[in-house]
């Protein structure tokens, strides 16, 4: 028996970043607008109390911020010819959950990408011939780099990012990153006092030639009010970030940026603890009505609303469409279809380097608080006498120094008993740490679909997940590996350790939470889900926000340009599709 | 001519009203709406996200439970069939419709100096309020106390009808100021200590009072316990955002910043500042004597694993956020209750336009033992050019029994 509630002006799906975004800007113009948020309401005082919120076995460990398997999981395999199984727990990476999802328990990396991220098939082909990307099914996003501009611009202050800029309407500044497209202005606040390690990294790479430059960060440098008024306090630098929220109000999520105000809007209201199972769809499938959800009780309510944005981690916004029937799921064989197409990751690889005479004191860290070179990320070097495109920032960000995962030992080393523990108070203070952020670019058979077999606790299937390290990837990942092995020669140390990534993506160890596409922007209906303003092809009153919109992901971290994509989507509904609501801003 | 303007006004719902007429009305309405904001109606009528005005929730006074009425216009559970003349001997005199004699929370003892005009215009407004049918049981207070008689006695013992009486050796500002403050504004209501019977002690005026689990702070210019340390501009800036250098308002104060000061005229606030900043001796002289060296260190340990991380090494606090604890007013009353049940229970700040992050102090009360928030907060109190006395493990488990009944 399903309740009809009384209707809403818009209804959006998951209160993270996103959802947060576009319910304020849409409540400032005036909207009803309603967020159903599947798990429970999360606030920085009672579930990030400074006497627990450095838990390290309850968070890091044991995860209790993030999403339980039982509640969604999907099924993994490399490629078609095996069968896809469930994740019974997640591994690789980590989705959120709650109010705040996952940007509650990010590190707080802030990146911008680049025109030639963004119109990255038009520039590789023009530079390196079409055949060069052929095993690729790399695509245009549909904007420019000077388009997204303003949004970043939006998103880093609002989030108070501490950075230099590198390029300020096209003058290279000293220190900053000189591979960035131009900005309007610097960051709101300036970089953190930076560590030892970033610090000796750094100077290693500038006396390679390289560019070293602050990373830029969602951990406050100073304390900073942002432009609706928010106050954020400075870091403090406890190595606490990732895996947990933070108690200090010094980590931008939805938060400390936007919540605040947002709640007392008497426009908007957010249901906690209530999952939609699906968009319920006009007749002819050309419309949305509303949504349906269920709350902790099974009591299913369906919610009508004039305009549907679902703001859920890309990977859930992708399973959403599908399981309503929003755009034609994705056929690898065919290469027909959109939704579920263009999946990809992120392509990591780390090196170790160890010293006897050095004490990083590595528990003096936050999430974002290093250095990054950029020197070969993205397009920003020459690929004509390369096997590969794409590239990866090299970050030295030693996130933390946490007492019972922070434990680095040489290699060799057993892994257990007395020569171990030795060997962990040897390497705990003199181990140093860098690695590369790696591009992932598409291809024909990483995708996502419906899995066939295994079915959620309301017997809807899973989303089941194809997905390998292209070839392409892995030249690039492992001519990066060189690349930083150099790096780690000119550090010196005793020995260093480099970890390169290989074939054969296993879904146990973490690596990133950075999955991106699935439900893909671009200029041509045929190869993507949503036009360049997140609106879906197939039902116009649908926008799709998150990361599920990256035709394929770049060197960088995703939730700057997530941010942005955010704010670019709010303004297009704001002042263009309520002029006409129900229309496409994008004529197919 | 006030008389005549509320029969117009009476007789304005029956006659067609002229455009002039209508102007008029429209103007004591909105005087009545600012006489609402002065007077923070909502702060004790308005349940938290309740229709305006139709019943609060229960004040816990030392005599009992009492609820805030239903002011509304409904005619059956709300002060619709009251009469102008019935709402003005209530405000003046603390007897209602049908002869009913209300119980002190409601500051009638305070309201009682405000002028004729204003109360008329209050009426006019609240006669517009949307009409909400909620029956209200006020009376929850044991025998013989539930008999509203015995408020005969009280108020021939403790009260006397009264007008504003200005000074004309004062400036108009500071005597708008007073105005304010010892009428609509009723501060003295939380911040002048009471009686054992409950009624002000005149002699007291503002210094400082306990009630519902909070001591409200000395206001008067004093240096230690009071403003004497703050500018006009600090306290116009607290009144009107709630946060300034000294502190960041939570508890009741914070209800009475977003209901009713951070919606004051700017004039207004400067003038109640002026009349605060000229009340009481500057005092600040008097230094508690020094706590027990071995509490202090004892004290300074927890305060650097506890509290540091937010309010900083030197108790300096950061901005809106944090509130500084070097010379906070809350850290500097005599009495710990405020700070003990910060501590244990946390609190909000308030949330206005000027102040929107409402960030929150968390609870520690299952964190540290009573014996350690009276050593941490005795350190509080003891550094950084603070003086306040000792605090003892016996004021943290009062506090504490209070919050865990």
């Amino acid at each position: 028996m399903t309740t009809i509630l009384p209707r809403k002006d818009v209804v959006i799906v998951g209160l993270g970043w996103t959802g947060s975004i576009l319910a304020h800007e849409l409540t400032d113009q005036g909207l009803d607008v309603l967020a159903i948020e599947r798990g429970p309401w999360r606030d920085t005082a009672t579930d990030f109390n400074i006497g627990y919120a450095q838990d390290e076995l309850r968070y890091s460990v044991r995860r209790d911020l993030f999403l339980q398997p039982a509640v969604e999981t999907l099924t993994m395999r490399n490629d078609t010819s095996q069968t896809a199984l469930p994740m019974r727990d997640f591994g690789s990476f980590l989705p959120g959950n709650g109010v705040g999802g996952a940007g509650v328990h990010w590190n707080g990396h802030t990146w911008r990408f680049w025109d030639s991220d963004f119109q990255i098939k038009t520039n590789l082909t023009k530079r390196y011939g079409a055949a060069r990307i052929a095993d690729l099914q790399v695509e245009d996003w549909g904007v420019t780099g000077t388009e997204m501009e303003p949004y970043y611009d939006q998103f880093e202050y609002l989030a108070g990012i501490s950075g230099k800029a590198g390029n300020i309407k096209g003058q290279i500044q000293e220190g900053g990153n000189p591979f960035e497209d131009p900005r309007s202005r610097d960051y709101p606040n300036p970089p953190m006092e930076m560590t030892y390690a970033p610090t000796l990294f750094a100077n290693a790479g500038r006396s390679m030639g390289l560019h070293p430059f602050p990373t830029p960060s969602a951990n406050m440098s100073r304390t900073y009010v942002n432009p609706l008024g928010i106050t954020m306090g400075q870091c403090t630098y406890c190595g606490f970030c990732e895996r947990f929220g933070c108690a200090n109000y010094s980590k931008s999520s939805a938060q400390t940026t936007i919540l605040p105000v947002l709640m007392k809007k008497a426009n908007f209201e957010v249901r906690t603890d209530s999952e939609v199972l699906h968009v319920d769809l006009a007749a002819g499938g050309k419309s949305a009505r509303g949504v349906t959800y269920v709350d902790t009780s099974g009591q299913e309510f369906f919610q009508p609303a004039d305009l549907v944005l679902l703001c859920a981690y890309g990977l859930h916004n992708a399973r959403l469409m599908m399981l309503s029937g929003i755009g034609k799921i994705y056929d690898p064989v065919t290469g027909e279809g959109t939704v579920g197409r263009n999946y990809c990751y992120q392509t990591n690889a780390g090196v170790q380097v160890f010293f006897d005479d050095k004490n990083f004191n590595p528990f003096i860290a936050a999430g974002a608080l290093g250095q990054t070179i950029d020197d070969y990320n993205g397009d920003a070097f020459d690929h004509g006498g390369l096997d590969f495109v794409g590239g990866a920032g090299i970050n030295c960000i030693p996130t933390n120094g946490r007492p019972i995962g922070t434990r680095p030992t040489l290699p060799g080393t057993p892994k257990w008993g007395s020569a171990w523990k030795k060997a962990t108070v040897a390497g705990y203070k003199s181990t140093l740490g860098f690695s590369s952020q790696g591009s992932s670019y598409a291809t024909r058979t990483n995708y996502l679909d419906l899995d066939p077999t295994y079915k959620d606790r309301f017997g809807r299937p899973l989303m089941r997940m194809t997905f390998d390290f292209p070839d392409n990837d892995i030249r690039m990942s492992n001519y990066l590996c060189d690349r930083m092995e150099e790096i780690a020669k000119t550090l010196g140390g005793k020995q260093y350790n480099v970890g390169r990534r290989k074939k054969g993506w296993d879904s146990v160890p973490y690596q990133s939470t950075h999955n991106t596409g699935g439900a893909i922007m671009g200029t041509d209906p045929k190869k993507s889900a949503v036009n360049s303003f997140l609106q879906s092809w197939d039902v116009p009153n649908v926008f799709v926000i998150g990361a599920s919109a990256f035709p394929q992901n770049a060197g960088k971290n995703p939730t700057g340009t997530v941010g942005a994509l955010a704010y670019r989507a709010a303004d297009a509904i704001r002042n263009q599709y309520l002029r006409n609501p129900g229309a496409p801003l994008v004529q197919a | 001519m006030k008389a005549l303007a509320a029969s117009l006004y009476a007789s304005a719902a029956l006659l067609a009203i002229t455009p002039a007429l209508a102007a008029d009305q429209a103007d004591q309405i909105i005087r009545g709406q600012y006489q609402a904001v002065l007077g923070d109606c909502a702060g004790c009528h308005t349940r938290p996200g309740g229709k305006p005005l139709a019943g609060g929730l229960p004040l816990e006074t030392p005599f009992g439970a009492l609820v805030p009425p239903n002011i509304t216009p409904d005619h059956e559970t709300g002060i619709g069939n009251w009469s102008e003349i019935d709402f003005r001997n209530m405000m003046k005199t603390g007897v209602g419709h049908d002869g009913v004699r209300l119980y002190p929370a409601m500051p009638y003892p305070a309201y009682t100096r405000m002028t004729e005009q204003d109360i008329s215009d209050l009426w006019a407004y609240l006669t517009t309020v949307e009409p909400v049918s909620n029956k209200v049981e006020v009376n929850q207070l044991p025998f013989p106390l539930n008999i509203r008689l015995s408020m005969w006695g009280w108020n021939l013992l403790n009260f006397t009808e009264a007008s504003f009486e200005a000074d004309p050796s004062k400036s108009a500002e500071w005597n708008r100021g007073a105005y304010i403050v010892q009428g609509a504004g009723h501060c003295g209501t939380c911040h002048t200590p009471k009686s054992f019977l409950g009624a002000d002690q005149d002699s007291s005026f503002l210094q400082g009072a306990s009630l519902q689990g909070w001591f409200a702070p000395d206001i008067t210019n004093n240096a230690q316990s009071g403003l004497g340390r703050w500018s006009q501009e600090d306290v116009v800036a607290y009144l009107k955002a709630g946060v300034n250098a000294h502190s960041i308002a939570s508890g009741p104060m914070a209800e009475a910043i977003e209901n009713s000061t951070s919606k004051m005229t700017d004039p207004d606030l400067k003038a109640v500042a002026v009349y605060l900043k000229s009340l009481g001796s500057d005092t600040g002289n008097a230094q508690a004597p020094k706590p027990d060296a071995a509490r202090m260190v004892a004290g300074e340990a927890i305060y650097h694993d506890n509290c540091s991380a937010c309010h900083g090494g030197d108790g300096a606090g950061a901005g809106a956020l944090f509130p500084t604890l070097a010379g906070n007013s809350i850290v500097a009353q005599g009495n710990p209750e405020t700070l003990a049940r910060v501590v244990l229970a946390g609190s909000q700040a308030v949330h206005t336009a000027g102040a929107p992050t409402t960030p929150s102090m968390p609870s520690l009360a299952w964190r540290l033992k009573d014996q350690e928030i009276a050593d941490v907060l005795t350190y509080v109190r003891g550094s950084w050019g603070n003086s306040a006395p000792a605090v003892s493990s016996e004021d943290i488990a009062a506090v504490r029994k209070e919050l865990v009944p």
